[in-house]
């Protein structure tokens, strides 16, 4: 038996191209697939749709899924799912609510209480998963009917019966940290632009468009940040180990435990930082806020690319997720057709995305 | 002749009442491969188990360089140098092999908020470690799900020895691999020795065992039938060594000698 190894020169292996390389991008399918929704609606959509404030209405329901798909992503690289997120921003909605409308709490204290006891509430969902064994659909499912029954209850009590919790915008008015979490960034600017003549506006002189909603910075921030620790620290990487496989991922010294909590708090945390968004805008919060979220999270997520076996993903994916969901929820208006066509588009796109999914990973392992 | 990196006197391990090894003795120097053969159900497993901290044995000492120690758990016998490359790899295969290469170990460049994975260092250390293995990678974010079998063994050697490790123990590192792979992964075993790694190689293959081994012990229902060094056994000494003698003499007079 020969010891020598000959594989010094394999001719069967080819340089990659870098098309090839993109190729194999997880994120390849939600690209494709948002320039393709884009295509659409320019051809059968109203001319108005793709102007600067055609585009703001567009970014600002992507933008608030956005929040919740970028870190439904994440955990479900990590290998777990969260089906209450949606839950979630109810029940945020409540204690946030609750801290400035019925104690009084200046945003810079009802704010940081709101996060922290969410993020409380994802430590607990992932505790359970962890030490039960249990898949995370079911404990998740759970917490679904749990949070939305407890903000109910919550409501009701916190308003002596309605559902409806009102006053938040009296009670925050003039608070230094309120332009951070509603309304317009960058309102300067527009009405600079606006009178160098740049942009659109009104008769009066005042831009068509005052500013980018803040929800839509806060997505572009999570986004970035998310790309960047996934792709370039090793939390990222542990990440990616702890979903990919979580037995290897532990005897190769991966923290998976903390890296799986950490994933569940920040999930239910973005959870909470939408409801903070919502509510401020809305100036009330209610039970129904978030319904369904879950869902559409999830599938933003997998139509960015994210395998439902975890290990393999994309922020960036997400991203362009919730953008393709925001063109279509927004573009239909554009058009004569049917808004209600818009369920059955979620679901053929979300059994594209799986079999598209699917093909990709073969390729990228190998698989035949 | 060179001290022993590990030695392992006279171990017992006892799971209940069932006397998994009863009593084994076994070392490794720097530089040799020290071939551990036995029939499933040996003891195999649970010895190099109890090698690598995953046990504590019953009965019995471990010594690495001549003084006494204790492993509480993989971890520390992965400080003290041990290292162990299961069956199962510990591998990725969606991953990687260069985040698989540093998995739980990443280098990091820059400071508090700017600490990042130095992807291009793991990269670069990924491609030259692989080639010292004698395997050329397209790119090192080539996924591990698309190397052979043997290759993702190499990986997990090289990763191993890249750590430090001064005892590479492999678990049946052969058994699941096709001929030509075979013989890239004992040619592997061969360059891991040459760099001063002590080699544990598990097999119940006398063949393959042979064919890198220096020395060779033999265990049977959990005790050692002794340690040979090359060329003062055969391979049907050792087929018969495994086989507890008997029962293979009877075997081969049914089987009229092919095994
Ligand atoms: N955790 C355990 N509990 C009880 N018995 C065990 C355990 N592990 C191994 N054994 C027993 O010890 C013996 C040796 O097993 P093992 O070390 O796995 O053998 P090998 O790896 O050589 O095939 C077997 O009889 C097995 O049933
Ligand atoms: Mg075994």
């Amino acid at each position: 038996m020969s010891l020598e190894n000959d594989s010094t020169v394999d001719e069967r292996l080819k340089e990659e191209s870098r098309v090839a390389r993109l190729m194999k991008r997880p994120e390849l399918g939600a690209v494709a697939g948002a320039l393709l929704v884009a295509i659409f609606f320019m051809f059968t959509a109203d001319g108005s749709m793709f102007t600067l404030s055609g585009i703001m209405n567009i970014l600002s329901p992507a933008a608030q899924l956005g929040i919740l798909a970028i870190a439904a992503a994440l955990l479900m690289i990590g290998g777990e799912f969260d089906l209450s997120i949606g839950s979630m921003v109810a029940f945020a909605g409540l204690v946030f609510g609750f801290c400035v409308v019925n104690f009084d709490l200046p945003l810079i204290i009802a704010i940081p209480i709101t996060l922290v006891f969410c993020a409380g509430v994802g430590a607990v969902n992932g505790q359970i998963v962890l030490r039960t064994g249990l898949p995370s659909f079911i404990v998740t499912l759970a917490f679904l009917f749990i949070l939305r029954g407890l903000s109910l209850v919550g409501l009701k009590a916190a308003t002596g019966g309605s559902t409806q919790l009102r006053g938040v915008r009296d009670a925050v008015a003039g608070d230094p940290l309120a332009p951070f979490f509603s309304g317009d960034a960058f309102q300067g600017f527009f009405q600079w632009a606006a009178s160098m003549g740049w942009i659109d506006t009104f008769r009066s002189g005042l831009p068509k468009v005052p500013g980018i909603p803040v929800e839509i910075i806060w997505f572009l921030v999570l986004a970035g940040v998310a790309t960047y620790v996934l792709l370039k620290t090793p939390a990222g990487n542990w990440i990616f180990a702890a979903g990919g496989d979580k037995t290897a991922a532990s005897n190769s010294g991966v923290p998976v435990r903390k890296v799986k909590i950490a994933l569940f708090m920040l999930t239910a945390s973005c959870a909470a930082l939408l409801a903070i968004t919502q509510v401020l805008d809305a100036g009330s919060t209610d039970a129904r806020r978030g319904f369904m979220k879950e869902f559409e999270a999830i599938i933003a997520a997998v139509i960015g690319g994210c395998l439902l076996t975890g290990g393999y993903g994309s922020a960036i994916g997400a991203f362009f997720g919730s953008i393709i969901f925001g063109m279509v929820v927004i573009g239909l208006t554009y058009t004569n057709i049917d808004q209600d066509w818009f369920q059955v588009f979620l679901g053929s796109m979300l059994l594209l995305a799986v079999i598209f999914n699917n093909a990709i990973r073969k390729r990228v392992t190998g698989e035949r | 002749m060179s001290e022993s990196i590990l030695h392992m006197d006279n171990i017992e391990k006892h799971f209940g009442n069932v006397i998994a090894l009863n009593g084994v003795s076994f070392d490794v120097k720097p530089g040799e491969c020290h071939c551990l053969l036995g029939d499933n159900g040996a003891g195999k497993s649970t010895f190099i188990k109890t090698m690598s901290g995953v046990y504590r044995p019953s009965q019995g000492q471990i010594y690495m360089g001549g003084k006494p120690v204790q492993f509480g758990s993989p971890r520390d016998a992965m400080a003290a140098g041990i290292a162990c490359v299961y069956q199962d790899l510990a591998m990725i295969p969606l991953m990687s092999v260069a985040r698989n290469f540093f998995m739980g170990r990443e280098p990091t460049k820059g400071k508090f908020l700017w600490k990042r994975f130095d992807t291009e260092h793991a990269d670069e250390i990924t491609m030259t470690e692989m080639k010292k293995m004698g395997i050329n990678l397209r790119s090192a974010d080539q996924a591990v799900g698309t190397l052979s079998g043997g290759e993702r063994q190499t990986v997990a050697i090289a990763r191993a020895v890249y750590f430090g490790a001064k005892v590479l123990i492999l678990d049946e590192p052969t058994s699941a691999l096709g001929v030509r792979q075979t013989s890239n992964v004992l040619a592997t075993i061969d360059k891991v020795r040459d760099q001063g790694v002590g080699v544990v190689f598990i097999s119940h293959n006398v063949r393959h065992a042979l064919a890198v081994g220096d020395r060779f012990t033999v265990l049977n229902r959990g005790q050692t039938l002794g340690t040979a060094a090359r060329g003062e056994i055969t391979s049907d000494e050792l087929q018969d060594l495994m086989a507890g003698g008997q029962e293979l003499a009877q075997l081969e007079g049914s089987l009229g000698g092919t095994i």
